[in-house]
């Protein structure tokens, strides 16, 4: 071959980075890391470590001021004080219901999408899913104070078959609440049975199974890590909301709550910041929980 | 096609439609498959070949038609309740069960006890000689150990007919050709049908008791491999399986002294510097030649304007010219009468 290779220009600051870059791998991971590294170490990893820190200082009783003399009494007062105990058994028990509800809605929607609906109709239901969260959380929960009011959609839904509506109050918030979390829920179990080829649930009916045999013998089992990843989502969230409570849930409070009005009201940052280790301990028992089934691998 | 009407076949296919939107993907196949034989379903992708095999085995059910399996209708039953089982193109291993779990899985839905289902499912195992392997996961195993252990699982719950979707596709070509000679021998010793989708015409050939040919949703030729490779009915088969020489109704005339269309294989001609008075011949120019190992392909451009392809047998003799010397030779392409194979169609 004797045709000619085109010549490029090779000279130039922009080359020269380009060249020095090529061969220096350190710098240009550095330079590849340092901004989502800053963001994580100060914005984020710094929060939680001032949030900890907080949680053992006190507040001058006559100044308002926050003192750093080092204290455990606001870690003994959330540990030992009823209030405290019975508002984190409920916000515990709702998150769990919460997720519950949550994953037997999102179950069916979910298998329809992947394994039953068109390619058209799973667009079409992808972006249904996904509507909701484009709109204002506070607008969704404002709706389902409508909802839930005496003379509301879910009334008069009911009435016909002797129910009434649960009203303002702890069952209201779980529905209100599974309502909000549920695309978190749907989407990672959509994925997950995404994953999941066809030919493995022909395969089992193949070999005999039936439909519920299938489900519970192949189905669940491969999609259990992405069941897990969903329930993530609904749960911390419905541990850290304290929005929905005040909209529909009646004179119920949830940690969130506490944490609100240390911080505003009764201006006891090291208090709320002790209240606030409460939701990240248990969300961290979650974790370590879930992190044997391999849920962390499909998030 | 027509055939001879086989008294309660393992399979019959009658008048199977399969229309998706408006496209047939099978277009009205009747067929009869014998117990115990092993039949190939051969034919270019989208051809319908694994849609029948879906349909036999339930996972699509018919536009119209009947499926029989033993002389008892199943078209309307679910693939759970037919006695066929199969081997799917990717396998379709259990991801989350060990090897020994998934060969027991046709068992432990059937309600057979652990200790038997185990033993069982490992005697199958040792069947395709994987007897040490039982408490891997699908994934630690290689191309070829998948495919054993899928093949372990569809036959230990011993169906009447064992379908298999391209099962050789994903394997390179040595564990091709051992495999080809494994599924024949489980086969053989199991003594149940075989319906076995392929579009690879060698194995097709290799394998079968009898072939059937697809192309666009209908069985274009059926026939035993000598049938389907020497007297193919067809240009569509006579391309499609092996190679041909195909020459239309006026090249058939002038060079083969014949009307209709006529196809002759590659193998069946042979080239001379001088014709020989007994055959029939025609001059040509040597354009190029493939050297393929075992044999050399050679291009040959008749002065009648048709251009043809030679298959030559490599000799020892043959290594002192290097093949591209060749181009451009004065030969003589001749065959014999017996080697024209009249085509229906053109």
């Amino acid at each position: 071959m004797t045709t000619q290779s085109e010549t490029r220009v090779r000279d130039g600051a922009g080359h020269r980075a380009s060249v020095f870059l090529y061969s220096h791998v350190r710098v240009r991971l550095a330079l590849l890391i340092s901004a989502p590294l800053f963001w994580l170490g100060l914005v984020y990893i710094a929060a939680l470590v001032a949030l900890l820190v907080t949680a053992f200082w006190t507040v001058d009783s006559f100044t308002g001021e926050v003192r750093t003399d080092w204290t455990f009494d606001n870690i003994i007062t959330v540990l030992t004080g009823s209030l405290y105990q019975s508002v984190t058994l409920r916000t515990l028990g709702m998150a769990v219901l919460v997720t519950i509800a949550d994953i037997v809605i999102a179950l069916p929607i979910a298998f329809f999408m992947a394994k039953v609906a068109s390619a058209k109709w799973q667009r079409i239901l992808v972006i249904a899913i996904l509507m909701p969260l484009w709109a204002s959380y506070l607008v969704k929960a404002y709706a389902w104070r409508s909802v839930l009011s005496n003379d509301g959609i879910f009334q008069w839904i009911v009435q016909p078959f002797g129910g009434t509506t649960p009203g303002y109050g702890i069952p209201g918030a779980v529905i209100t609440l599974a309502y909000l979390w549920l695309p978190y829920v749907i989407l990672p179990i959509y994925a997950g049975l995404e994953r999941v080829p066809d030919s493995l649930l022909e395969a089992s009916s193949d070999l005999g199974a039936g439909t519920w045999r299938t489900l519970r013998s192949i189905v669940l089992p491969l999609l259990w890590p992405a069941i897990v990843a969903g329930s993530i989502f609904s749960f911390s969230l419905t541990l850290g909301d304290y929005i929905t409570i005040n909209i529909v849930g009646g004179a119920n409070q949830m940690l969130g709550n506490l944490v609100y009005t240390n911080v505003g009201a009764a201006n006891n940052l090291p208090l709320a910041s002790a209240i606030a280790l409460i939701p990240i301990a248990i969300i961290f028992v979650y974790l370590a929980a879930v992190r044997r089934t391999g849920a962390l691998n499909s998030l | 096609m027509q055939q001879e009407p086989i008294a309660v076949p393992a399979i019959r296919l009658t008048g199977l439609t399969k229309s998706f939107g408006s496209v047939n993907a099978v277009d009205g196949v009747d067929l009869d498959i014998a117990e115990g034989e092993f039949f190939s379903m051969l034919g270019p992708s989208g051809s319908g070949k694994t849609t029948v095999l879906r349909l036999i085995a339930g996972f699509e059910q018919p536009t119209a038609g009947t499926v029989q399996l033993r002389g008892r209708d199943v078209t309307g039953t679910a693939p759970f309740d037919r006695d066929v089982n199969t081997v799917f193109q990717d396998y379709a291993l259990f991801p989350h069960m060990t090897v020994l779990e998934n060969v027991a899985y046709g068992l432990r839905v059937r309600g057979v006890k652990k200790a038997e289902r185990i033993a069982r499912a490992q005697e199958s195992l040792d069947a395709v000689r994987l007897s040490s392997y039982g408490a891997r996961k699908p994934s630690e195993l290689s191309g070829g150990q998948r495919q054993r252990v899928a093949l372990a699982r569809a036959t230990v719950v011993k169906p009447k007919v064992l379908l298999l979707d391209e099962p050789l596709g994903a394997l390179d070509l040595k564990l091709r050709e051992q495999m080809q000679v494994e599924l024949k021998e489980l086969q053989r010793s199991l003594g149940i049908t075989f319906i076995f989708v392929t579009h690879d015409q060698e194995e097709a050939l290799t394998l079968s008791d009898r072939i059937a040919v697809f192309n666009n949703g209908k069985v274009v030729q059926l026939g035993t491999p000598t049938e389907i490779y020497e007297r193919p009915t067809t240009s569509f088969v006579a391309s499609f399986v092996g190679t041909s020489n195909i020459f239309d109704e006026t090249l058939s005339k002038s060079l083969l002294g014949r009307g209709g269309t006529n196809s002759v294989r590659p193998e069946r001609i042979a080239l001379r510097g001088t014709p020989t008075a007994a055959t029939s011949s025609a001059p040509g120019t040597i354009a190029e030649l493939i050297y393929v190992g075992t044999s050399t392909r050679i291009v040959v451009d008749l002065d009648a304007g048709k251009r043809i392809i030679v298959l030559e047998q490599n000799s020892a003799s043959d290594d002192a010219t290097a093949p591209s010397d060749r181009r451009g030779e004065r030969v003589h392409a001749e065959w014999a009468s017996a080697a024209i194979t009249p085509l229906d169609l053109p």
